[in-house]
């Protein structure tokens, strides 16, 4: 059993957030990852089975989003923003020039399991552009080497920190818990805001 | 008793034409009722609106107010003040929909020719009617691997599927049975099952049938016939008492498919697998083609129709003989059994019953259900539904449906007293009171019914004593009424025909004499036989006594009963007149056989569980096999006598002429519950049903039907697993005196005392290997 | 000359602006305090006077949606904030919810006392862990201090990548535990939302905005803003800008503001093409410059005020390009129920791709605006409408751009230059 007591009181008290337990789903498949890294059949049984649903019903869901991986992925997931606004302002050569780097191509891990390469959607910081996230956290203005340093950074196994986020860049599984509402008791950590979303009250202060 | 509903009526302007449609009527409905056809691919009148394929897009305004964009008419209500523009009349919502047509195809491909859906496919059909010549797409198309296999029995083209959603709202709506879901997303959306769990749903035919494209065929019929080469028949299932309305499509004399007919009153426009896939063992087994006698060496040879119609007359005139005519007899030939026994043999020795039964419910059956008028719209309109010996979805699956519309629509309470819960009464959120096999009256007696509560009664109800009695008594106390729904096509038929000791034809008790005069006028006979003729079990006896030495034996299998051993020896002994389709354990023992014509083969009708006629025509015309009933009268006139029933159509004309009887009703002597035996540790008593999917001789030569049946288990609680010391998949070996069976054990919600195995699944055919069924003490051990 | 008011993003600048601490040290929890002190109608009445719109996007008056609840009906009421912010363009929530969690808290428990809901979810997009991680600490912080829990429990949903999902019956739906797709209205979430009872679904900035509106009063907040769009908001600008980052104005403040309070354009470079409020709003030109960014002040030029996310592209991109890819996006976010979306999106991205790649021809441009009818309006929700708004905008702005990329077989562009590290190297 890959799920221990421990496991399964966890996830009867994410079940417990929600009046109906069904809601439940998408937490529980978070933390599903949490322990395996993916979503796998073994998860998905599992998730139905506690929520009284068909493996079918759970896996429906499971397909929809593509937060939950059918596959293992790295340590750390690189995703690159290739939306409009971020490809146009390097996104695009960001992403080539860590396939290169990497030798990888888009959804694929390399050989040591310590960095995936997904290019992503808008991630909500444009003022950032160019956006790469890893393990969803924020790695704001990146350029081709800048991303090329992070990824190498991974893979000798201590991870550049993040922009805006805790001091140091967790695993793809211990992000997954977060997700999953589980508190890694380092919300206080990096900074409040970045300068792009303090300038407007910066300059609002300037005027006056 | 009739209800005027008053309907508000709301009248809309479509295309220019005005209608008068119920409030609630969507417009594309209304549109219907003046002959407009608005294409369409998601809408199902029977699944909730979805709005999906935008394919029905019509311009609406209301009271001068116009909508900025086509609306998709399976959605919108009608509201007064309505003017809609259809395709006809509106040129944007000729546009929108021949644009949307257009996005449909883009990704379609172009099998037409060799898709089994090809010449009834409602995307040909509307691509036609309601597309553009020629595309515009010069793009690539998407592409799956073609056809998978998502059950045994279903294929899965996703390359085809529209994505309507039809057979996923179908699954989850209607069936409950959430196996097929929409998986993935955007244009890689896809109709699949979870990868481990195929799409095992007893009505997954359904969704073959309501698929709007060839994405989903039904491997039976996939390359087997073009859609206008068939000819399409009426007929009525089978199978069992829900009484299903059904097409049967035949090409140069061959069934080559079944569908659900349409009839909202029964089975609205659904039907099971069984129904639908297992018609093949009219052809899958050595049908008889000609009569056969048992010649001075004791061997069945061929022999002409006026020999054998001698031998069968000269052997039952010179023996005290009895009639077994089993439960799927139409209900003319049973009408043609029962008329035999009295006229012919001057006996009331014959029961339909060829299963276990008791003698109390002979007594029930002709003081509450013969002539009874209870029907599926009193389930629409219950406040409480009773399960008593009888699980639905395994056996009325009809009658499952309608109790799962209701529990769907308005949260209708279905409470189950059984042993086990099953999977059906999960479906139905059903309150399940557990008790232990033999105990159900006791439970029966503690509920609280109302007049408008309905009490549904299986033919397992027989099986423990004081059932029947608490059921009557029951429906006495709170005015629910009781509906009777036995597993077989031909039962209540042969309840209402008189095919049973203790009623003639209509209800007419055999000790009223009154009847019996009513009954010998319009027969033309001088008298009928006055005493209570002899259940199946009693005929078996007095043949083994001797007191019986002739029997008359109408399609049925001897080892459905119980204690299948004195059935087949009382076969051995009595000279058997034997009217089967194919060779049986009864033709075996036959001194005469004479082959009869399966359903397709021939007309009549059922009486579902209701007592509503569902009759059928002979599918396959070239037939050169006689009815029962035809057969019968044959046999009469060769023992000098006549039943006056020529063909089908007059003993129709017969039964309705004769009428049911309005004098004196049958009471029912109340019967006690037998004490629950004690237990060792290792002594269960034993609980079966037979599914839907099993054994059963009608489900022969389908392999890909048996394919999608349930595993065949034993099923113990978790208290008794706990002391055997066995979990989930450990072999269970099950006794009796007479033999065992080995299961897999399946750990859940059943009372202490119980085991539950199928009852004439593979592996576990608990009449023959057991000869017990239900309440019978078992032992068992872990292997 | 419009100000920046910073009303949301006030103390923002202060190092632990997240911690409930820094939230109270500004007052933070008092509005909250007064408003239940108030009866529920009163609250909702301040909140209708005070003119508030949603800010998701579609602009529909805050109150008048609290005031669509039933009362005295019996049945649980929910209050769903839709912190799903997945627009291309759009990056307000997401740094507020980083830097001040709690506003967002103190305006669920002030909407839930207005239309009587005892429960809160907050539907945050999964693809941002630290704001989720914020927010839940604040979540825990706000229980620990009594303001949560009694009276209204808030729970945080994080979302696993889907854009649909902030269409509010999708995100009913997922939040209900289904593939999140929309569905059908009627019924509308007012009547029947999540799990079928009546149900608020308000964006973050919304809700957020309240607290402050309690605090000063409905003629405060409608003193600001024009005439049909009342109060500040946070207007995003992004792109080939000097410097990108959030502006909090009243609403009505133009691009042309915007830019000269920040910066300007690239230096060096000029307009050529913005967004007024995500990839979903018909692009702008540097004819709209001074075009108020209010919900009507946009609308009358053609556009959407959406999400007020002013994604700036200078002269050096391609607008095909920057096309293509929202065409993707869309293609890839189509939840796949309806099939104008679904096979809409596909069959655009193919001809845009050909397009791009000079093999397209110019009656491909008629097919596109003829695809882009078919989809607009037809489609089951927004987001189909959202694709074709780039294509229709685009070759309406920049028609010779398309064709010269057929006559050019190819992209006349050079990718290079319109990146942030042109010049700089890589």
């Amino acid at each position: 059993m890959t799920y221990s007591i421990e496991d399964l009181a966890v996830m009867d008290s994410i079940i417990k957030r929600y009046p109906r337990s069904r809601s439940a789903i998408m937490p529980l498949l978070h933390f599903v990852q949490s322990r395996i890294g993916f979503v796998d059949g073994e998860g998905i049984e599992l998730v139905a089975k506690i929520l009284t649903l068909e493996a079918a019903e759970v896996s429906a869901v499971a397909t929809f989003y593509t937060q939950y991986k059918r596959k293992p992925v790295g340590e750390y997931h690189v995703g690159v923003c290739t939306n409009t606004l971020c490809a146009v302002m390097g996104g695009d050569a960001i992403f080539a020039g860590l396939k290169a780097h990497l030798g990888v191509e888009n959804d694929e891990v390399t050989a040591d399991g310590k960095v995936s390469l997904e290019h992503i959607e808008c991630n909500a910081a444009c003022d950032y552009a160019p956006v790469v996230m890893a393990n969803w956290e924020f790695y704001d203005n990146q350029t081709v080497q800048s991303s090329i340093d992070l990824v190498d950074s991974m893979r000798s196994g201590n991870p550049k920190p993040p922009t805006r986020g805790p001091h140091t860049l967790g695993t793809w599984k211990q992000a997954s818990a977060v997700l999953a509402g589980i508190n890694d008791g380092k919300a206080h950590e990096g900074v409040q805001a970045g300068q792009p979303t303090l300038l407007g009250l910066k300059i609002s202060k300037e005027v006056k | 008793m009739t209800t005027t509903e008053i309907v508000d009526m709301i009248t809309v302007v479509i295309d220019g034409f005005e209608v008068s449609v119920p409030k609630g009527t969507l417009v594309i409905r209304a549109a219907e009722q003046l002959g407009i056809q608005i294409p369409r691919f998601c809408d199902h009148p029977l699944l909730d609106p979805v709005g999906a394929c935008r394919q029905c897009l019509v311009d609406i305004e209301i009271n001068g107010r116009a909508f900025p964009k086509p609306q998709a008419s399976c959605t919108i209500p009608v509201e007064s003040g309505m003017i809609v523009k259809t395709q006809l009349t509106s040129a944007v919502a000729d546009k929108a929909q021949k644009g949307v047509m257009e996005f449909l195809l883009i990704n379609h491909p172009l099998d037409c020719p060799v898709c089994d859906k090809g010449g009834e496919c409602p995307l040909q059909n509307q691509a036609m009617s309601n597309g553009q010549g020629q595309t515009r797409f010069q793009g690539v198309k998407r592409t799956f691997e073609k056809p998978i296999n998502i059950s045994s029995q279903v294929l899965l083209d996703r390359e085809r599927c529209i994505l309507c959603a039809r057979c996923t709202r179908f699954s989850e709506q209607i069936a409950s049975d959430p196996f097929i879901t929409l998986n993935e997303r955007g244009a890689l959306q896809q109709v699949g099952i979870y990868e481990k769990q195929p799409f095992k749903s007893y009505f997954s035919g359904n969704t073959v049938q309501i698929c709007p494209v060839g994405a989903l065929t039904g491997a039976s019929y996939r390359f087997r016939a073009r859609p206008f080469d068939l000819v399409s028949t009426p007929s009525a299932c089978e199978h069992c008492a829900s009484g299903c309305d059904m097409r049967t499509d035949v090409r140069r004399g061959k069934t080559l498919r079944r569908l659900a007919g349409n009839d909202a009153s029964v089975n609205e426009e659904w039907n099971c697998d069984k129904g639908r896939w297992a018609f093949k063992y009219v052809t899958a087994v050595d049908r008889l083609t000609h009569p056969m006698v048992r010649n001075e060496f004791g061997e069945l040879v061929q022999a002409s129709w006026p020999e054998a119609l001698a031998a069968a007359a000269k052997g039952l005139k010179t023996h005290t003989s009895a009639v077994l005519v089993g439960g799927r007899a139409t209900h003319e030939d049973a009408y043609g059994y029962s008329k035999f026994a009295r006229v012919a043999l001057g006996t009331n020795d014959i029961d339909f019953r060829s299963r276990r039964s008791s003698e109390e419910e002979r007594e029930f059956l002709a003081a509450h259900i013969v002539g009874s008028t209870t029907t599926y719209f009193d389930i629409d309109r219950a406040d409480h539904v009773l399960l008593v010996g009888f699980e639905p979805e395994e056996e009325s699956p009809i009658v499952f449906l309608r109790l799962n519309k209701q529990r769907r629509k308005r949260a209708l309470k279905v409470t189950a007293i059984a042993s086990k819960l099953s999977i059906g009464v999960e479906k139905l959120k059903g309150e399940f009171v557990k008790v232990a096999p033999g105990q159900e009256a006791l439970a029966i007696a503690k509920q609280t019914l109302t007049v408008k509560s309905i009490i549904l009664v299986g033919e397992r109800a027989s099986e423990s004593a004081g059932v029947l009695t608490a059921v009557a008594a029951l429906a006495d106390s709170s005015g629910a009424k009781i509906a009777w729904i036995p597993r077989r096509a031909g039962e209540r038929g042969a309840l209402e025909a008189g095919a049973i000791g203790n009623l003639l034809p209509g209800g007419r008790l055999v000790t009223d004499s009154a009847a019996r005069i009513d009954l010998c006028a319009f027969w033309g006979t001088e008298s009928l036989p006055t005493s209570i003729g002899r259940s199946s079990q009693e005929i078996y006896s007095a043949v083994n006594s001797g007191v019986i030495g002739a029997l008359v034996v109408g399609g049925l299998d001897p080892l459905d009963g119980a204690n299948s051993s004195e059935a087949l020896a009382a076969l051995e002994r009595a000279f058997v007149v034997s009217l089967e389709i194919a060779p049986s354990e009864v033709t075996k023992r036959a001194d005469v056989v004479l082959p009869v014509a399966a359903i397709t083969e021939k007309n009549g009708s059922f009486l579902n569980w209701e007592g509503r006629a569902r009759s059928f025509d002979s599918a396959v015309q070239d037939s050169l096999n006689r009815s029962d009933l035809r057969i019968l009268s044959m046999i009469a006139e060769a023992m000098d006598t006549s039943l006056n029933l020529g063909t089908v159509t007059a003993a129709a004309k017969e039964i309705a002429t004769l009428g049911a009887w309005e004098g004196t009703r049958a009471s029912m002597k109340a019967v006690s519950v037998v004490k629950a035996p004690v237990l060792a540790p290792d002594q269960f008593i034993l609980n079966s049903w037979r599914r839907l999917l099993d054994l059963g001789t009608l489900q022969k030569g389908e392999e890909n039907l048996a394919g999608t049946a349930r595993e065949s288990v034993a099923v113990i609680s978790p208290n008794r697993a706990q002391t055997l010391g066995v979990i989930d998949g450990d072999i269970l070996k099950i006794s009796t005196s007479v033999g065992s069976v080995t299961l897999a054990t399946l750990i859940e919600e059943i009372h202490d005392d119980a085991i539950w195995a199928p009852r004439n699944s593979l592996d576990s055919q608990l009449l023959v290997n057991l000869d017990a069924s239900h309440g019978e003490v078992v032992t068992v051990v872990k292997l | 000359m419009t100000k920046l008011v910073p009303v949301l993003s006030a103390h923002w600048d202060e190092k632990d602006s997240f911690t409930i601490q820094a939230y109270t040290r500004h007052g933070g929890y008092t509005a909250s305090q007064k408003a239940l002190s108030m009866d529920p109608d009163a609250v909702i009445q301040v909140v209708k006077d005070s003119g508030l719109r949603g800010r998701g996007g579609a602009g529909f008056p805050t109150g008048m949606k609290w005031g669509f609840i039933p009362q005295g009906d019996n049945k649980d009421h929910y209050l769903v904030v839709n912190a799903d912010e997945s627009e291309p363009g759009t990056c307000k929530d997401t740094p507020l919810l980083m830097a001040n969690p709690h506003v967002l808290i103190e305006g669920c428990i002030i909407a839930c006392h207005a239309i009587r809901a005892k429960n809160a979810f907050i539907y945050i997009r999964g693809e941002v862990t630290h704001v989720v991680r914020r927010l839940n600490q604040a979540i825990e912080d706000a229980y620990k201090a009594g303001h949560l829990g009694d009276g209204v429990d808030l729970v945080l949903h994080v979302g696993a990548g889907a854009y649909i999902c902030g269409e509010e019956t999708a995100l009913l739906d997922s939040l209900e535990g289904f593939r999140g797709q929309p569905r059908l209205r009627p019924p509308f979430p007012a009547i029947a939302g999540l799990y079928a009872r009546p149900t608020v679904v308000n964006n973050v900035e919304s809700i957020a905005s309240v607290p402050a509106i309690i605090m000063n009063g409905a003629d405060w907040y409608q003193s600001m803003g024009t005439e049909k769009s009342k109060g500040t908001t946070l207007y995003s600008l992004s792109g080939h800008v000097n410097n990108p980052g959030q502006f909090e104005a009243p609403l009505g403040i133009t691009l042309r503001e915007i830019l000269e309070l920040s910066g300007g354009i690239r230096t060096g470079h000029s307009l050529k093409f913005w967004t007024p409020g995500g990839s979903s709003t018909p692009i702008f030109t540097s004819a709209h410059l001074d075009t108020p960014l209010d919900y009507e002040g946009v609308a009358a030029a053609g556009s959407m005020l959406g999400t007020k996310a002013l994604q700036i592209f200078d002269e050096t991109t391609c607008v095909v390009r920057a096309v293509l890819r929202w065409t993707e996006f869309y293609k890839h976010e189509s939840c796949g129920k309806c099939t104008p979306c679904r096979e809409g999106t596909w069959w655009l991205v193919q001809i845009l791709r050909d397009l791009e790649a000079g093999k397209g021809t110019e009656a491909d441009l008629a097919k596109l605006l003829d695809l882009c009818d078919n989809i607009l309006g037809r489609s089951f929700c927004a987001l189909g409408d959202g694709a074709t708004s780039p294509i229709t905008s685009s070759i309406q702005y920049f028609r010779d751009e398309y064709i010269a990329h057929t006559k050019n077989q190819g992209c006349p562009f050079d990718p290079v230059a319109s990146t942030l590290f042109v010049g700089v190297g890589v």
